[in-house]
This record gives structure tokens, C-alpha cells and sequence, in this order.
């Protein structure tokens, strides 16, 4: 047999193959990983809404969060979901400039969200609440923790694409390299959206 | 050829087994003291009643399902070189049949399921003889049962005695891990909490000993962690409180009221026959080799206990929670190898103690009556 | 010309020895029988540990084992047959035949296949490695708080167990995203859904299953560890935790995982019957929706496994009642199964045996589960020998049962030998015999009272002879799998090579050589509708179709063979390690530095793996 017996060979076998459904396999999977992890996160806030009262010793939500600093996390978050849009349309549209500006932007947003975490952190922990103090802090710094850790990984990403992108080797067709990370981070940014009301706001407000 | 051995080959083990199956549990089996398809209380009746119809149902439709299943496997038996059978691909006029027939089984199940689940959920107000239900508070722990009766100032472990015709209402928790009441013939299981009380409830229709146990996985002794249930006649139960508030008298180590540590030596000294001074050594015994530590020998209710409570220890159907015959001999090798007769309990003291000494032992527990 | 040009560079790629080229491979049909293989050799394992079990119960008030070993047994026997077991079983066929059945050449994900497949194998080997250490774990497959924390399970046994599962966990994971990915994203053209082989289908469910449910038991375990480890008390009651939590984790994934084992057994079932029926499979689409209708209610039932705790009335009525509706889709499915038989033309052969005994004992399996969804009735059943009798029922009568009919069916397929059918039939019938000779007095035991997980009864409960029908199955059994080995040494001696298409396959697995090429389909096949292979049949008025010829494969592109899946898998186990060791000896030793370290190299490898170029061309040579 040579290879003109075999029109349909010339794509490999796993990433450019015909598609069945009209998306690519890499940002399939991440729709799909998201969804896993809607139910991990959901787990996590169940926990923390079940214990956020258990704080017989040691400080409980009222003693310890205070929702300026972290609205201001929260914000930066935000807009940093709007900058990869903006960094990923550069990507798309072969902008160099407007690539790595947004993207820049991105990377320093996710740097701030997790140095206000470690520091409203330390804090806490300065403040009295440790880890295990009571249940209030066990749940709130593992859902807050599992959701920094998340961050921390999407900059870490986000950087390792930064550089990429400064090297010149995300041209418009490799875009898709950025899209899925940036999928991955607007993930992230909507469960600190749950996050943030469920833990801060209505701790606050409940008894 | 070969598919024509099979409709024997379906049979012939089936047969075989059936026999071999009957042999084996007439030869070894029975009777079935915790059986739970001889109720006799009555929430076990009413599980009991809602369990046979779904066994009916669910044998019609197993002979039903079965036999459509091996009749099609004989009937369509083919051979190689067969033609093609027809090409069928389904028929929604079947699918919904077919959808429609499991439900409307289920619904039949369905209704007495619920009517039983309300029912049997109810405590009682009155019992059966007229009486407001009996309270029990039991407390599980590793790997003992433990009860009391907050009403008569009580407790008492491993043995459960309950009047017949009077509702129990058992309020439940767990001294330590999750475990799961069960006394089979009486009610279903209820699990026992350490941080919540949970209830059950049953009134017993018959007198008796009947034995339970602990149905949740509790730790290495799980597998040991039985009781007896003691059903009795509205007397001998009067008489079983009256023994135990009798006893509740005595201190918690087993002296009188009141009674300094010099009682005992005179009790010891005042002691006329052998077998007086024999008890009386054990009963000194007792608290010198810190036996009074976790037990109580008083149905007293004591707070602190870690081991069961032992009253009336001397008359116990069984000791070491519900599976050992109490006899001396058992209670012998209980007390000098006890890790090796059940590995792992908290009584793991090394504990020095002379065949003399358990006999003292032995003669002064046989008098807590 | 371009022959002579290749050749060398695929003479050094030959002299890779054969550990190597096994140790990199991102083939999945090489995972798949890899998975297979290990999988294979866990449930032998896990068999042991039930025969031993059998052997204490023998006779009332045995004394073969101690209870603490005895608690080890029965909660590895658990773990064991569940996720090294049946769940990785699945997996070989997912792995080898996904690919197949849906026309391509390999899978979405095929490095990340393979960091599965590692991933799955170091894992279970962790928690085997247990056993040597004494200190298997011993509180049960379902861990319940508190008897799972610290304070009352003190040794190093449930660390095993807590870190042995989470390590499993994200294999499952990052298989379901594979494997949801490959299937909706790489069908051959013209497969539409609709026109997805059963199994394919069951496949797809599955891993919607997995990828819902798996994260609920990662927190659930990263709070024991949390609590066993870092001292917190999630499930402790010095400080309000609730052990009710646990439970509702625990199930909220247990009840889906039940259904994760199953399902794939429906989906090879629904593939065997209609080839040896000759008959398309009866209410296609009926399948389909029942499939789907029961893996949604499987996430609304979970506290049927906690009538007992009293959840009170209304609870217990919904969950009662939400448990009897899976009982309709389930029975749809069933009689289809008897429908796709019924006007056939049906051909003995082994695979057929299986999957009707599959059929037989799953009826009944379901019918004591509806026993079970009684809600006042289940107070009685569960944890006693009944419930014990019911989901073997369903997982041994049920997934293994199919699971080895899979393996009769596809075995001349994955290794080009057909296995041997005498010998075949004879493990089937040992095997139904000892299956319900083991199983079905267990209902009894269970009714009259016999409670699970003790290692010892009484002789006054008149449970012996019951006890001792069971272990004579168990043994039977064990007979049953023992001609089954025997059948695939001497598959393997022998020479004989199996035909493309042994069996008369609808799908089209069976279009290609036995076993397939690397890289499966010289062609890239399209699709007209279902039953694929029958229909290229049917249009070529045959039978059977010509011999497919083994080709060169020149100039198909294929994934590269990489370290990096096999180096991450190392990595995050001695991550886990590190937890493990840290937890009896905190602060002996900065045991966090081999954590660390682990994080370190799955890290590394990571980021190695995507810098990677996937993929190569082949050679002429075909392998």
C-alpha cells in the first residue's frame, strides 16, 4: 500500500481528525472538565454552608471577614475575565501588542487575587483563626483555599502563555491554546462569584 | 447437537443444588432465634406484612421474567447455516406496555410501602395494655449495649428486659462510634448516633429471650457486639425492677451506702461460713483490683462508665455482650484472657489475678442476682 | 522508495525494548489490555480476599482469622472489587474498544489515556502495598466518621485507604473527560449519536456519571484528610461535625458509582445478544433513553443507603419512591434484552452464555432491589446478609457476568486467538452454579438474621448450613475462574489465529484485522446507519466479508510514545506518599519535603508533556 491508497491519512490520528460535533477536542474537554468541577466546588460550599455557624471556639464570620478588601479581589477578578477577552482577540487577530498588554494585565490580576488571599490569610491566622480553630475556619479555608489554589494554577497557565506569547508562538492558529485558558479562568471567576455572596455577604447577614 | 444439551444443563445443576441446599440447612440450620420472618412485636409485623406482599409480587414477576427469558432461549435456539431470522428492529406499542406494566406493579408496592413507612415512624402514645410506652435510653459503645430506664432510676447492659404488651420507646445514642440497634423478631434496625438521639419503638407480643445486635460495622469487635432481649410477664418485670432498685441501694463498687473502705474488711471478718468469706473476698477484690474503674456493680446509673454496667451480672443469660453462656467457666477465662477471648476490648489491664482470686471473683459476682 | 528512506529511522525505534515501548505507550489498545492485565490481577486479589472470608464463615464461632485481619479483608475485598476491579475492567474495554466501535484511531487524549491507565496501576498498588506493612485498611469500603478519624481508626490503615481512593479518583477523571470527549468528538463520519453502537452509549453515560460524581467523594475524602491529617474535625464531634455529612457525600457519589459498574455491563450485553441472535438489537432507542433516565435518577436516591439512620417519614417516602422508579427504566431494558432474543436465531456460543446468565441474575438482583426500596422492609435488610446477597447480584450476577462475556466476545479481537469454547462453557457453568450456590442462601442468612461485616457467629443462630453452602460456592467459584485462566494460557500457546470477524459482528471492530493494526483503520471508515457492519453486509449480499489484508500504514499519522504520563503518575503518588507518612509521625521528620517533591515531579512532567509534539508518522512496517 503507499500513501496515495490512503487519502484520509494525511491528518493525525487525534487532533485534527474531523470533529463529530462542531468544537475542538481540547476545548470540549475543558467544557467537560468544567462541569466536573461545578459538582467539586458545589461540594465545598454545601460543606462550608453547613458549618459556616460552628464556631463555639474561636472567632466566627463576624469576627474575622471583612468584605473591603476582598470586594476589591473580587473586582480585580472581574475585569481580569474581560482583559483574557481582550488578550485572546489579539491572539486572534495576529496583534502582538494587544496580546501581550491584555494578557500582561491578566497574569498581574490573578498575582493580586492570590497575594489579597495569602494575606487575608495571614491575617486570619494572626487574628486568632487557624485552620482547625472550628469548623467555620476549616470549611472557609478549605473552600477559599481550594479556590486560591485554582488561581494560582490559572496564573501559573496564564504565564506560562504570556511567555509563549512574548516568544511569538501563539500566532493567530495557535489561539485556541489561549482560549482554553481562558475558559479555564472564566470558570474560576464564576464560582468566586457564588464564592464570594455565600461566604462574605451572607455570612455577614446571617445570624 | 450442543444446543440441544442445553435445556438439561439448565435443569440438572439447579436439581442437584436444590437437594444438596435442603440437606445442608435441614442437617445444620435452625432454628432462627433472630430470624426476621417471625415477627413477633409489632413493628416487625408490619414490616413483616409489607415485605411478604413485594416477595409475592416480586416472585410473580421473577417467574414471569425468568421463564419469558428461558423459553425464548430454548424456542430460538438456531444453528449455523439457519437463514437470516426476520429483522426486527422494536415496536413502541411494546416499549410503552412494557413501561407501563413495571409501574403499575410498583405503584402496588408503592402504596404500602408508604402507608408502613408513616406508621411505623409513629411512636405510640398508650401501649397496647394501656399503659404510656416504656422509655429505654440505650447507648452503644464499643462494643457493648448499654440500658437504662430514666423513668425507674435504672440501668443495667446487654440485657434488655421489657414487659410484654408495653410499648417501648427507645431513645438511642452512641457513646462513641455509629452503631445500629436490631432485635430482628421485635423491629427493624435504627442506627445509634453519638452527636443525635434517634428513636424506635416496638411492644412485644410474646415472653421470652430473643437475641439482637449491632447491625452497623463498629470496629474489631463488631462481629461481637450482641444483647439479649428479655421479654417478660408484667410480674417477673415487676420483679426485675424491684431486684434492680434493690441493688441501687448498694454503692456503686458494691458495698452499702455510705460505706467507708474499712466496711469491707469487716465484712470480711464477720463472714461465718466459707462461702460467705469467699464472696466477701471477691467483694473486696472487686475494688482492690480496680474492677470499679469502668465497671458499676449497682444499677445505679453511673455516668463515667466504660465497661457495662453489671448488675445483676451473677443471673445473665450471657456475658462478654450477648455470646458467651455465662457460666463460670466462661466467666473464669473472660476475666484471666480476655484479649484473647475477645481481642481488643478496653479491658486489656494486664491484671494480676490468681485462680483463687477469680474464684472469689466469680462467687461474689454469682450473688448480684 | 520512501520504504528504504524509513526504514532505519524505524529500525532504532525497534530496538526500544519491549519494557519501554509498553512503558511509553499511548496506543489504547495497549492501555486497554494494560488496564486489563493489572485489573485482572487486583481481582484475583480481591477474589482471595473473599475465598479467605468465605473460610471464616464456614462454620459458627471459627477461629481461622483474627477480627482485625478479618476487618481488613472485607474492607479491601469491597475497595478492591469496586475500583481495581470492576471499574478498571471496564475500562480495558472502554480503552481497546471505544476507539473501534466508533471508527478511530485512537483516542481524544491519548498521553492523558495513558496517565490514567499509570495513574490507576501506581494507585492500586499503593493500597495493596498495605498488606505487607499489616496495616490494610480496615473500616469498611465506605469509611463512615467517626469510626473512619483518628481517634477511633489510629493507625496508618484508613490513611491507606483515604489516599489509595484519591489517587483512583483522578484516574477516573481524566478518563471521563477523555473518554466523553472521544466519543462525542471522534465518531467516524456519518455516526451519529443515534447511530452509536450500545455499547458506546453505556460509555457515554458512564462517564457523565464518573465526571458528576467522582468530585463529590474528592471532598468528601479531602475532609477525612483534612480531619485524619491536619487535625481538623470535619467529622468529629469534639467540635460539631457531623458525621451525617459523611454519609451524604458518600453516597451522593456511592449510589452514581453503582451505576458507573453496571451501566458499561448493559452496553456489552446489548452488543453480544444481537450478534449471536442475528437479530438487531430490539427498541434502540428505548435503550438509549432508559440508559440516560436511569443514570439520572441515580443521583436522586442516595439515602436509600440510610433508611436505617431515621431520616423520619416524608424522607424516607421520597427516597423510597425515587428508588422504585429506576426499577422501570431498568425493567425496560430488560425486557428489550428478552426481545432482541426472541425471534432470533440464536448461536450458542460462550459469550451468549454469559450474557444471558448476565440477564437471569440481574433479574434478579433487581427484584431485591426493590425489596430494598421498601423502606420499612430495608430497616430490616440492610446491613445484613441480604443486602450482601442483593448488590452481588447486581455486581457479580450483573458486571461480571457481562464483563466476562466481553472478554469470550472480544478476546479473539484484542489478542487474534480465539479461546478455547469448551473450556469456555464449562467456566460459565461453574461459575452460574457457584454464583448462586455462594449468593442465594445469602438472602436467607440475611433474613434470618445474620448481620454483615462479623467475623463470627454464633452456632444458637442456626445460620451454619446456610454459612456453609456459600463457602462451598465461593470455592466452585473459584474452580470457575481457575478453568478460566487455564483457558487463556492455552489460548496463548496455541498457534491458531483468529479470523477478522469470528463471530458475525455488527460493529465495526470486526471490519478490521485480528488483532487491529496500531493505528486501526487503514481507511477511515463513514458510516450509513446503525449496526454498521451489517450494513456493509448487507450491501455486499455476504455474509461474511473478505479477510481485511494487513497494510503498511505509510504515512498515518499516530501519537508519539511519551514518559511524561508515567513520570506524572509517579509523581502524584509520591505525593500522596508523602501525606501518608506525615500523618502517624507528624513532625518527626519534614516529611512535607517528599510531598513536595512529588508535586515537583508531576509538575515538571506536566510541563514537559505540553511542549511535547504529539504525534509521528508510521513506517511501512506494520507492527
Amino acid at each position: 500500500m503507499t500513501a496515495a491508497a490512503l487519502p484520509h491519512d494525511s491528518a493525525p490520528a487525534h487532533e485534527e481528525h474531523h470533529s463529530s460535533l462542531p468544537v475542538n477536542n481540547r476545548k470540549l474537554a475543558i467544557w467537560t472538565f468544567i462541569g466536573s468541577e461545578c459538582m467539586f466546588f458545589a461540594s465545598l460550599i454545601t460543606t462550608f454552608v453547613i458549618y459556616r455557624d460552628s464556631h463555639a471556639t474561636g472567632p466566627g464570620p463576624k469576627d474575622v471577614l471583612g468584605v473591603p478588601l476582598v470586594t476589591s479581589g473580587t473586582a480585580v477578578l472581574l475585569f481580569s475575565s474581560f482583559f483574557v477577552v481582550m488578550a485572546l482577540n489579539g491572539a486572534q487577530q495576529g496583534n502582538r501588542k494587544k496580546l501581550l498588554t491584555w494578557l500582561s494585565l491578566t497574569v498581574l490580576c490573578g498575582i493580586f487575587f492570590a497575594g489579597m488571599q495569602v494575606y487575608e490569610f495571614t491575617h486570619f491566622v494572626r487574628d486568632g483563626m487557624g485552620y482547625t480553630t472550628n469548623l467555620f475556619a476549616s470549611s472557609f479555608f478549605t473552600l477559599t483555599g481550594f479556590h486560591g489554589t485554582h488561581v494560582a494554577i490559572g496564573t501559573l497557565w496564564l504565564g506560562t502563555l504570556l511567555k509563549d506569547a512574548y516568544k511569538g508562538k501563539i500566532p493567530p492558529e495557535k489561539a485556541l491554546n489561549l482560549e482554553i485558558a481562558a475558559l479555564y479562568w472564566h470558570f474560576v471567576d464564576v464560582v468566586w462569584i457564588i464564592i464570594f455572596p455565600v461566604v462574605y455577604l451572607m455570612s455577614l447577614g446571617h445570624a | 447437537m450442543r444446543q440441544l444439551r442445553v435445556p438439561r444443563r439448565w435443569f440438572q445443576p439447579f436439581g442437584l443444588l436444590c437437594v444438596l441446599a435442603v440437606v445442608l440447612i435441614v442437617g445444620c440450620g435452625g432454628p432462627y432465634p433472630q430470624s426476621t420472618l417471625d415477627p413477633r412485636g409489632d413493628f416487625a409485623q408490619m414490616v413483616d406484612a409489607v415485605f411478604t406482599k413485594t416477595v409475592y409480587l416480586a416472585t410473580i414477576v421473577f417467574i414471569l421474567v425468568e421463564g419469558a427469558l428461558l423459553w425464548a432461549v430454548f424456542k430460538f435456539r438456531g444453528k449455523p447455516d439457519d437463514a437470516e431470522p426476520h429483522q426486527i428492529h422494536g415496536s413502541t406499542v411494546v416499549e410503552i406496555v412494557w413501561t407501563i406494566i413495571p409501574a403499575v406493579v410498583l405503584a402496588i408496592v408503592a402504596v404500602p410501602t408508604v402507608q408502613t413507612i408513616f406508621s411505623t415512624a409513629r411512636v405510640p402514645t398508650t401501649s397496647p395494655d394501656g399503659q404510656p410506652p416504656l422509655k429505654v435510653e440505650v447507648v452503644g459503645h464499643q462494643w457493648f449495649w448499654e440500658f437504662r430506664y430514666p423513668e425507674l432510676g435504672i440501668t443495667t447492659a446487654n440485657e434488655l428486659h421489657v414487659p410484654i404488651n408495653r410499648t417501648v420507646d427507645l431513645r438511642m445514642k452512641s457513646n462513641d462510634v455509629i452503631h445500629s440497634f436490631w432485635v430482628p423478631q421485635f423491629a427493624g434496625k435504627r442506627d445509634v448516633f453519638p452527636n443525635r438521639e434517634t428513636r424506635l419503638w416496638f411492644t412485644a407480643k410474646v415472653t421470652g429471650a430473643f437475641p439482637g445486635a449491632c447491625a452497623e460495622f463498629c470496629g474489631t469487635e463488631h462481629g461481637r457486639m450482641d444483647f439479649y432481649l428479655m421479654v417478660d410477664s408484667p410480674d417477673s418485670f415487676k420483679a426485675f425492677v424491684a431486684r434492680r432498685l434493690d441493688d441501687s441501694t448498694m454503692n456503686w463498687n458494691g458495698m452499702p451506702m455510705g460505706a467507708t473502705p474499712a466496711t469491707a474488711a469487716t465484712m470480711l471478718a464477720a463472714s461465718t461460713t466459707a462461702q460467705d468469706s469467699l464472696v466477701a473476698r471477691g467483694r473486696s477484690l472487686f475494688t482492690a483490683r480496680a474492677c470499679t474503674s469502668c465497671h458499676s456493680i449497682s444499677s445505679m446509673h453511673v455516668l463515667s462508665a466504660i465497661g457495662p454496667n453489671l448488675s445483676g451480672i451473677g443471673t445473665r443469660k450471657m456475658i462478654g455482650a450477648g455470646w458467651l453462656p455465662n457460666t463460670d467457666e466462661n466467666l473464669r477465662n473472660w476475666i484471666e484472657h480476655t484479649q484473647q477471648v475477645k481481642p481488643d476490648v478496653l479491658m486489656k489491664l494486664p491484671i494480676p489475678v490468681s485462680d483463687d482470686d477469680v474464684t472469689a471473683l466469680i462467687a461474689y459476682l454469682r450473688t448480684m442476682r | 522508495m520512501a520504504t528504504t528512506v524509513l526504514e532505519p529511522a524505524h529500525a532504532t525505534t525497534a530496538r526500544r525494548s519491549v519494557l519501554v515501548e509498553w512503558l511509553t505507550t499511548v496506543d489504547h489498545k495497549r492501555v486497554g489490555i494494560l488496564y486489563g492485565a493489572s485489573a485482572f490481577l487486583f481481582f484475583l486479589m480481591g477474589g482471595l480476599e473473599a475465598e479467605i472470608i468465605r473460610l471464616q464463615l464456614m462454620k459458627p464461632d471459627n477461629h481461622l482469622v483474627t477480627p482485625e485481619f478479618y476487618n481488613q479483608l472485607f474492607t479491601m475485598h469491597g475497595t478492591t472489587m469496586i475500583f481495581l476491579a470492576v471499574m478498571p475492567i471496564s475500562a480495558m474495554f472502554f480503552n481497546f474498544f471505544v476507539p473501534l466501535l466508533i471508527g478511530a484511531r485512537d483516542v481524544a487524549f491519548p498521553r492523558l489515556n495513558a496517565m490514567s491507565l499509570w495513574v490507576f496501576i501506581l494507585g492500586g498498588l499503593f493500597i495493596n502495598f498495605s498488606f505487607l506493612l499489616n496495616a490494610a485498611p480496615n473500616g469498611g469500603w465506605f469509611g463512615y466518621a467517626p469510626l473512619s478519624s483518628r481517634q477511633y481508626s489510629p493507625g496508618i490503615n484508613m490513611d491507606f485507604w483515604m489516599l489509595g481512593l484519591q489517587i483512583l479518583g483522578i484516574a477516573s477523571l481524566a478518563a471521563g473527560v477523555n473518554f466523553f470527549t472521544t466519543i462525542l468528538n471522534m465518531r467516524a463520519k456519518g455516526m451519529t449519536l443515534m447511530r452509536m453502537p450500545m455499547f458506546v452509549w453505556s460509555v457515554l453515560v458512564t462517564q457523565v456519571l464518573v465526571l458528576l460524581a467522582f468530585p463529590v467523594i474528592t471532598v468528601a475524602l479531602i475532609l477525612l484528610m483534612a480531619d485524619r491529617i491536619f487535625g481538623t474535625s470535619f467529622f468529629q464531634l469534639k467540635a460539631a461535625g457531623d458525621p451525617m455529612l459523611w454519609q451524604h457525600l458518600f453516597w451522593v457519589f456511592g449510589h452514581p458509582e453503582v451505576y458507573i459498574l453496571i451501566l458499561p455491563a448493559f452496553g456489552i450485553v446489548s452488543e453480544i445478544l444481537p450478534v449471536f441472535s442475528r437479530k438487531p438489537l430490539f427498541g434502540y432507542s428505548a435503550m438509549v433513553f432508559s440508559m440516560a433516565f436511569i443514570a439520572f435518577l441515580g443521583f436522586g436516591v442516595w439515602s436509600h443507603h440510610m433508611f436505617a439512620t431515621g431520616m423520619g417519614p416524608l424522607a424516607d417516602s421520597f427516597f423510597s419512591l425515587a428508588t422504585m422508579l429506576i426499577a422501570i427504566p431498568t425493567g425496560v431494558k430488560i425486557f428489550n434484552w428478552i426481545g432482541t432474543i426472541w425471534g432470533g436465531s440464536l448461536q450458542f456460543k460462550t459469550p451468549l452464555y454469559f450474557a444471558l446468565g448476565f440477564i437471569a441474575m440481574f433479574i434478579m438482583g433487581g427484584l431485591s432491589g426493590v425489596m430494598h426500596a421498601v423502606a420499612p422492609a430495608d430497616l430490616q435488610q440492610t446491613d445484613s446478609y441480604f443486602v450482601v446477597a442483593h448488590f452481588h447480584y447486581v455486581l457479580f450476577g450483573g458486571s461480571i457476568f457481562a464483563l466476562t462475556a466481553g472478554a469470550y466476545y472480544w478476546w479473539p479481537k484484542m489478542f487474534g486467538r480465539m479461546l478455547d469454547e469448551g473450556l469456555g462453557k464449562l467456566h460459565f457453568w461453574l461459575m452460574l452454579i457457584g454464583f448462586n450456590v455462594t449468593f442465594f442462601p445469602m438472602h436467607f442468612s440475611g433474613l434470618l438474621g445474620m448481620p454483615r461485616r462479623i467475623y463470627t457467629y454464633p452456632a444458637g443462630l442456626g445460620l451454619g448450613g446456610l454459612n456453609l453452602l456459600s463457602t462451598i460456592g465461593a470455592l466452585i467459584l473459584a474452580a470457575g475462574f481457575l478453568v478460566f485462566i487455564y483457558n487463556i494460557i492455552r489460548t496463548w500457546r496455541s498457534e491458531e489465529q483468529a479470523p477478522a470477524d469470528p463471530w458475525g459482528g455488527a460493529t465495526l471492530e470486526w471490519s478490521i484485522p485480528s488483532p487491529p493494526q496500531e493505528w486501526n483503520f487503514a481507511v477511515e471508515p463513514e458510516v450509513h446507519e446503525k449496526d454498521a457492519l451489517w450494513a456493509m453486509k448487507r450491501a455486499a449480499g455476504v455474509r461474511t466479508l473478505p479477510e481485511p489484508p494487513r497494510v503498511s500504514g505509510q504515512g498515518i499519522h499516530l501519537p508519539s510514545p511519551s514518559w511524561w504520563p508515567l513520570s506524572t503518575a509517579i509523581g502524584l503518588l509520591v505525593f500522596m506518599i508523602g501525606i501518608l507518612v506525615r500523618g502517624p509521625v507528624s513532625h518527626a521528620f519534614p516529611f512535607g519535603l517528599i510531598s513536595a517533591a512529588g508535586f515537583a515531579i508531576a509538575a515538571f512532567s506536566i510541563f514537559k508533556w505540553s511542549y511535547e509534539p504529539p504525534d509521528h508518522h508510521t513506517s511501512h512496517i506494520a507492527h
